[in-house]
């Protein structure tokens, strides 16, 4: 080296301000190999997918309790997505707890306090109070968590996977006890009793060509079978549409049953899931699916465990080609129910809406075209054609046609799902089926379409029940949740229950409705309702929300203004003038 | 034509849309500014339809349509203004979002779009009618940027501009409901996730919750029109010619924003956005200096660049120019012609490169010129020169989004030209097949269908064996081949014996893939072929080249859209500066000037006796001082102390020389040599024109003033030409390049004023009202006879192979926050404060087995010397490799490269060289 270079391992100086200090790897979260080789382990042989994020998600919050930031590294690694997307669908779903380095994970049990309507009025208020008081956080957690759809069995509460019916604290300190935490699973009818009785004949019929899928539409249009999960469009419209479109085309169920009050598509999943299975088949058929896809909500582990199973039965028998039937869970997400947020939930992201035109129809799962239908709809198919489009369309009452699945809880004697003619009364459901109000409570009013159909008051019990009739009253039959109230009921709580209901699971996407209904449910808990405020912001909402959830989220409150006795709102308003916060906040 | 054309009603008028146009469009074309924030009409951004400012009532829908989203169709009848329904909702939806705003005077930008849109709703922020929500508290993480969520109203902007825009995939959408809100990755602090500042969600934010930290206090309260003037200009850094905006503020540039240039289409990377204000620091050369007699030249501990006057004593221009010029003459006039050198810059205008080469070529009187184009792409230019008759690229890396098929070799975009990378990485999001080559895993990996690690230095036996798949497997275009090249049945010969199984083990590719990639590229309808230095910088630069010419000529894969042969070229004016003729054997225009009737042309054009005698390289003139063949030199922005390989060698030539004249901004690493040092004009301070990769002329506007005394680069070299005896009465760059066109037909139709008025032209234009050519090539070439010349290549090793003593390969180039020898960018405070001091950058596994870890010190040696600096740990550099940016002068890289040349193209191997490496106890 000459001299001069000598020099230059003395000077050190640089035009730099030599303040910071460089990094000492890469831009941002390193990748931990432990962590990267847990992964892989759990992930296995399954295929790296980007709709499968969601999937991976479980697998990894199932096995460690939670996702570790490092997990979730990992993942995006060898997904080669961006941390962001992992981050964002990890954070969207209510059932996934992040833990980021240097916190803690949730401790080893955690009980799901249900605060929807339902079970409010059953004191689940009480029943996480007492929890609290009775169990010790450092072992257990007390959450709560929106609509189980077991409302007739109010309160309820789900201990790990466990459901815990007509919950109290003492039920439910014996389930964590007994460490009992998976799904009971019910009796239902098998594969070999669903075939023994005529099952898959249809589907095989189908398959050999025995039917065209004009045949089968023409009785689906002749019953007039509509939509079941609240929307009410009718179903061979949907084939026809969906038809029209280039291949390849998808089929997606909408499992994710959230309306509060409503369970009616669970007990059908837990009595007799093969007459689903069967539907979905024939609707995959109908419109030439690439591949069926059914989006089952994560609150109903026990219809998951039969699904899983049956499905895997259906193939074996060759009813289906393996592997074409794909079960994807959701993670806790209201919104999910939303047709277009399910299809971007199945695609492994969160469950934002997307707007229309263009319809899931034309631009759907993995923007193809896509026939989504609800579990009850296509539930319906094969006893269509067994009986007849005729035997269903003659039932009905008040100038409705078929039947109705309805979803009875609250202040009745008999809740539970109550197969009734559609355009039915409230009346004459509660009369007829529900053996009238519980012992000693008064009809006070009911929302004929879960939290999102409006309230109607007891004077107006005589309204026929179905799509179309209550629209004129600001409501909708939607999901055919039906909840009573009665005197002892406060209107203000009611609302406040709803409304949070809505911020809690609205998706945050669009203003109206991510800051509508926060803001909405601040408003409501002033001493003072303010109704003209109120008024011109439950219009906005309706008018200006990009989906249904922000566009249907103010009807309590525009229904009680229009049909409730104003003194009667002043009563309860002044009776709730310091209003307990509905039961807390959900993680 | 009918139905591309719609009728509809807006508010009562009868209107008609555009196909695809939506009703916002419409609006704003018939003079309505419907309210709108998570919607932007700058391009690259669809509508998200998420804010819902922008509702319209339309006939028999149940509720309101977003207009930005909404296309109008036939016979729709659709109200906005006069809607009351549309307009309560507007007023409402921000007067949500008003309510958990910042009080306007006390938020991030009080001018922000946001509060101009509260206004045109007249929503008073004063009146609270709902209650207000505590948000997330700031973020001052960033060194760049400001994040203050308060203000944030979800748009997702920052989302689209980060995710779609840029496709840096940093920013997301977490939680839901009222709980969503920005994150940056894991909803990590800003300043310690994967941003790479590009700072896009910066100018997408409607609010300011994402704002510039240079116009927003640590407090969050800022004011983004808070600045005197706009200059629209151009970027200085690199090739791809960012258009943008500097905000000027008492004389300084206060924040700096994209504009919508054909390069850009608003972009900006962290360098454009956040490193313009090294013009502004104090090391600024404010006044000539002229050496004191006897003080020691070079880099030493006695000497502070910063505190220049312990060896330098300040001096009029008048005396400093004399100086300069008198030197030379005194050289010229007793020793010859040839004992005067100059090496131009390429990172100043076209005008001042070409006067700085005709100075050389008229007043100096020899060929000996030249810049750093040498010392990065000059092996491809010589191999396009000789293949296809041009030096520059055959399509716009706009035409990425037109392939199949694009090939990205030797050449980390993502961090070189990281907004060229943007529009490759939306290309691969679209579905075009990325291919990156290069021994390292880069970036682009992640967008990439293939990432090909291969050897290190066996380029050539990659595209042999590509090649005789293409052969073999007759996947070649005969009618091209037949029609546009010549030479090709003795390439079809020569690659018969590189099959890919005799090539694998040379390359390290399995044969397999180097077929798929072979079969991928060739029958792709589209395809196209980019490289960088990683190509250029070799022994066998040329070859690679040349190389990758054939495999292109064979297949057809140039002359169309989404088809052709495009370098990436590193400076701002790298083209521009070649054009100009900064290259010794080479007039304007790539003329040579052993020509004849070249040389005459010339001579006639700037009236005096030119040399036809090739010039010195910066190399050769290197090597030259050293044989005393050079003894006195003129550098103009440029930097051979530090940008030189085996600089021992380049620094004991520079402190040989008898008479050094160094223009400058700051006392750099080559100044400390000079004999006389003239401050002179950064690109923000200048007017002037340079052309980028895509072979865009663009217009460069002066900002501020330079500091204090110091001048114009054409002005100062005007002025050393008149004191050389030259006839020069340049008044402005404008008459400069008038000149130029009478010298270079390439110019043709680009006019000085077209410039003003449009920023940009490309050439070849053909016509006064054209943009120019974004392709050539399409039927011809521009060589003699027209036809794209095969050369057939053998593989060359590189010069140094690893062995016992030095097994770690070395290899260099740049970071992302810093240009080439760092004397701009580590003065800029950003930059400097992302990247501030020397790394090596290896494979955890590299560092483990010399005992060390990330953040240890480690030694780096090579047959040339020795550097010490820290250990940056990247899995993307394999085993058996080091990575040095030559950016930071305590930790020189090139002390440590080799000074083995490119036979045809002259350009050292900076790509490749042996080391040891130790760790530093």
């Amino acid at each position: 080296m000459s001299a001069d270079s000598n020099q230059d391992n003395v000077v050190r100086l640089h035009p730099g301000t030599g303040r910071n200090k460089s990094r000492i790897h890469t831009r941002g979260r390193q990748i931990n190999l432990d962590s990267l080789t847990e992964l892989r382990e759990l992930i296995g042989d399954k295929p790296i997918q980007r709709d499968m994020l969601i999937e991976y998600l479980h697998l990894i919050q199932d096995n460690y309790g939670y996702l570790s930031a490092a997990h979730l590294a990992a993942l995006a690694h060898e997904m080669n997505i961006p941390m962001a997307e992992v981050y964002e669908c990890a954070s969207f779903y209510a059932h996934f707890d992040i833990v980021k380095e240097g916190e803690l994970p949730p401790v080893a049990v955690t009980v799901r306090v249900c605060d929807s309507l339902s079970c409010q009025l059953a004191g689940a208020e009480q029943l996480k109070a007492a929890l609290e008081a009775g169990t010790d956080p450092s072992a257990v957690r007390i959450l709560s968590a929106p609509c189980m759809g077991r409302c007739d069995t109010a309160p309820v509460a789900e201990v790990g996977h466990h459901h815990v019916d007509n919950a109290d604290a003492g039920k439910i300190l014996a389930t964590i006890e007994a460490k009992h935490f998976h799904p009971d699973i019910p009796d239902y009818l098998g594969y070999d009793a669903y075939v023994a009785d005529g099952g898959y004949d249809l589907l095989r019929k189908c398959l050999a060509g025995d039917y065209s899928w004009k045949d089968i539409q023409k009785v689906l249009a002749d019953a007039n079978l509509k939509g079941l999960g609240g929307a009410g469009f009718p179903t061979h419209m949907k084939w026809k549409f969906v038809r029209q479109e280039p291949k390849p085309r998808y089929l997606a169920i909408n499992g994710d049953e959230g309306e509060p009050g409503t369970f009616k598509d669970r007990i059908y999943l837990e009595s007799d899931p093969h007459r689903f299975i069967e539907g979905a088949l024939i609707s995959a058929w109908a419109v030439e699916a690439e591949a069926a896809y059914i989006y089952l909500r994560d609150e109903y582990p026990a219809a998951r465990e039969i699904l899983t199973a049956e499905i895997a039965k259906v193939e074996a028998a060759g009813l289906a080609p393996a592997g074409g039937i794909h079960l994807r869970r959701g993670a806790g997400a209201y919104i999910c129910g939303e047709e277009s947020a399910m299809i971007e939930s199945l695609e492994g992201k969160p469950g934002m809406p997307r707007h229309r035109p263009p319809f899931v129809a034309q631009v759907g799962l993995f923007n193809r075209p896509t026939l989504v239908n609800n579990i009850e709809t296509v539930f319906w198919i094969r006893t269509l054609m067994d009986k007849g489009a005729d035997w269903f369309s003659s039932q009905g009452r008040n100038g409705s046609q078929g039947l109705r699945s309805f979803s009875v809880s609250g202040r009745v004697k008999n809740p539970g799902v109550k197969l009734a003619p559609a355009g039915i009364t409230m009346q004459e459901l509660m009369d007829e089926y529900c053996g009238g109000m519980a012992d000693g409570h008064s009809f006070k009013g009911y929302l004929p379409g879960g939290a999102s159909g409006g309230i109607l008051p007891a004077g107006m019990a005589d309204i026929p029940l179905d799509f179309g009739t209550l629209q004129p009253y600001g409501c909708f039959i939607g999901s055919a949740a039906v909840v009573v109230l009665s005197d002892q009921d406060n209107m203000r709580d009611v609302v406040v229950n709803l409304l949070k209901f809505f911020e809690d699971e609205s998706c945050g996407q669009c203003t109206p409705c991510r800051v509508g209904t926060e803001k909405m449910v601040k408003l409501l808990q002033r001493p003072d309702w303010d109704k003209a405020l109120l008024a011109q912001l439950s219009q906005t909402m309706c008018d200006a929300s990009i989906c249904g959830l922000g566009q249907a989220a103010s009807n309590p409150i525009t229904t009680l203004f229009k049909h409730f006795d104003a003194d009667l709102i002043a009563t309860d308003l002044s009776a709730s003038a310091k209003p307990v916060p509905s039961v807390g906040d959900r993680t | 034509m009918s139905q591309d054309i719609i009728n509809f009603k807006l508010d009562g008028e009868s209107v008609t849309a555009k196909k695809g146009e939506t009703i916002w469009q419409v609006a704003k074309r018939l003079g309505e500014t419907i309210p709108h924030l998570c919607y932007t009409p700058e391009p690259g951004y669809r509508a998200d339809g998420n804010c819902r400012a922008c509702m319209v009532e339309i006939e028999g829908e149940r509720v309101l349509a977003a207009s930005c989203l909404r296309s109008p169709s036939e016979g729709m009848v659709v109200t906005s203004a006069t809607s009351d329904r549309a307009q309560s909702s507007r007023k409402m939806v921000l007067e949500l979002l008003v309510t958990d705003q910042p009080e306007r005077e006390q938020s991030p930008d009080k001018s922000s779009h946001f509060w101009a849109m509260a206004d045109l709703l007249a929503v008073d922020a004063t009146v609270a009618r709902f209650d207000t929500t505590v948000k997330p508290c700031a973020d001052n993480s960033s060194v760049a940027m400001r994040v203050n969520l308060q203000a944030c109203i979800n748009c997702n902007l920052c989302v689209r501009a980060c995710r779609e825009v840029q496709v840096n995939d940093v920013i997301g959408m977490a939680n839901r409901g009222a709980d969503a809100k920005v994150v940056f990755d894991f909803d990590d602090p800003m300043g310690d996730s994967t941003c790479v500042n590009c700072g896009e969600c910066v100018q997408a934010c409607p609010t300011g919750a994402l704002m510039p930290a240079s116009v927003t206090s640590e407090e969050g309260v800022g004011d983004s029109a808070d600045y005197d003037r706009k200059v629209d200009s151009v970027c200085q850094y690199c090739g791809v010619g960012c258009q943008l905006t500097y905000h000027v503020k008492d004389e300084r540039i206060v924040y700096v924003e994209g504009r919508d240039g054909p390069a850009n289409q608003n972009r900006l990377c962290v360098k454009g956005r956040f490193g313009s204000d090294y013009i502004h620091h104090g090391d600024r050369l404010t006044t000539p200096l002229i050496r004191l007699a006897g003080a020691k030249k070079g880099i030493h501990a006695d000497f502070d660049p910063a505190k220049p006057l312990t060896h330098f004593r300040e001096a009029s221009w008048e005396e400093a120019l004399d100086f300069a010029a008198n030197g030379f003459i005194k050289i010229r006039d007793t020793q010859g012609k040839k004992f005067l050198a100059g090496f131009g810059s390429a990172k100043g205008s076209n005008e001042e490169a070409y006067l700085f080469q005709k100075l050389v070529r008229t007043g100096f009187g020899s060929n000996n010129v030249d810049h750093c184009t040498r010392l990065c792409h000059a092996s491809s230019v010589m191999a396009l020169l000789e293949g296809l008759g041009s030096g520059a690229v055959s399509a716009s890396f706009m035409q990425a989004k037109n392939a199949d098929v694009v090939v990205i070799a030797g050449s980390n975009p993502t961090n070189n030209h990281p907004v060229a990378a943007t529009f490759f990485k939306q290309a691969a999001k679209n579905g075009t097949k990325i291919i990156v080559l290069d021994p390292r895993g880069l970036a682009m990996k992640k967008y990439a269908s293939h990432m090909i690690q291969f050897t290190p230095g066996s380029d050539v036996s990659f595209w042999n064996a590509i090649m005789n798949v293409i052969v073999t497997e007759e996947l070649y275009n005969q009618d091209y081949i037949d029609s546009m090249t010549t030479g090709f049945d003795v390439v079809k010969e020569h690659v018969k014996r590189y099959t890919p199984e005799a090539m694998s083990p040379i390359c390290g590719v399995d044969a397999e893939l180097i077929r798929e990639v072979a079969r991928l590229y060739a029958t792709a309808d589209n395809a196209m072929i980019f490289w960088g230095m990683g190509v250029s910088q070799h022994v066998h630069g040329t070859d690679n080249c040349r190389a990758m010419i054939s495999v292109a000529l064979m297949t057809g894969q140039i002359g169309r859209e989404g088809t052709g042969l495009h370098p990436l070229r590193g400076q701002n004016n790298v083209q521009g500066a070649s054009d100009a003729g900064l290259i010794p054997m080479m007039y304007p225009d790539y003329k040579r000037v052993n020509v004849g009737s070249v040389k005459a042309m010339f001579e006639d054009l700037w009236g005096t006796e030119l040399s036809d005698e090739p010039g010195l390289t910066v190399v050769e003139t290197m090597n030259a001082i050293h044989d005393g063949t050079v003894t006195g030199m003129y550098v103009e922005g440029e930097n051979p102390a530090r940008s030189y390989p085996d600089l021992h060698h380049a620094r004991a030539a520079l402190a040989m020389l008898q008479h050094l004249v160094v223009q400058d901004l700051y006392v750099t690493e080559t100044a400390m040599y000079a004999d006389v040092i003239l401050p002179a004009s950064a690109w923000p301070e200048k007017d002037g024109t340079a052309s980028n990769t895509n072979r865009t002329v663009q217009m460069g506007r002066q900002a501020v003033k330079p500091p204090g005394d110091a001048r114009q680069d054409w002005w100062i070299i005007q002025e050393i030409a008149k004191r050389m005896g030259l006839d020069w009465n340049y008044s402005h760059p404008k008459d400069v390049f008038a000149e130029m066109k009478l010298a270079m037909p390439s110019l043709n139709n680009l006019t000085w004023e077209r410039l003003e008025k449009e920023h940009s032209v490309t050439y070849p234009c053909p016509a006064p009202d054209h943009s120019g050519n974004d392709i050539v090539f399409i039927d011809s070439f521009p060589i003699e006879g027209g036809r794209g010349k095969f050369v057939a290549v053998d593989i060359v090793e590189p010069d140094e192979r690893p062995d016992d003593e030095y097994p770690v390969i070395l290899t260099t180039g740049r970071q992302l926050e810093h240009w080439h020898t760092g004397s701009m960018t580590r003065r800029a405070p950003v930059l400097d404060a992302l990247e501030p001091s020397a790394v090596a950058t290896l494979n955890s596994a590299e560092l483990a087995k010399v005992g060390a870890k990330a953040g240890d010190m480690i030694r780096v040696t090579t047959r040339r010397g020795s550097i010490e600096l820290l250990a940056r740990e990247d899995s993307a550099v394999p085993l058996g490799m080091v990575f040095i940016p030559f950016c930071y002068v305590e930790a020189s890289a090139n002390m440590l490269t080799n000074a083995a040349l490119d036979p045809v193209g002259k350009i050292p191997e900076f790509k490749f060289c042996a080391s040891r490496v130790e760790r530093v106890s």
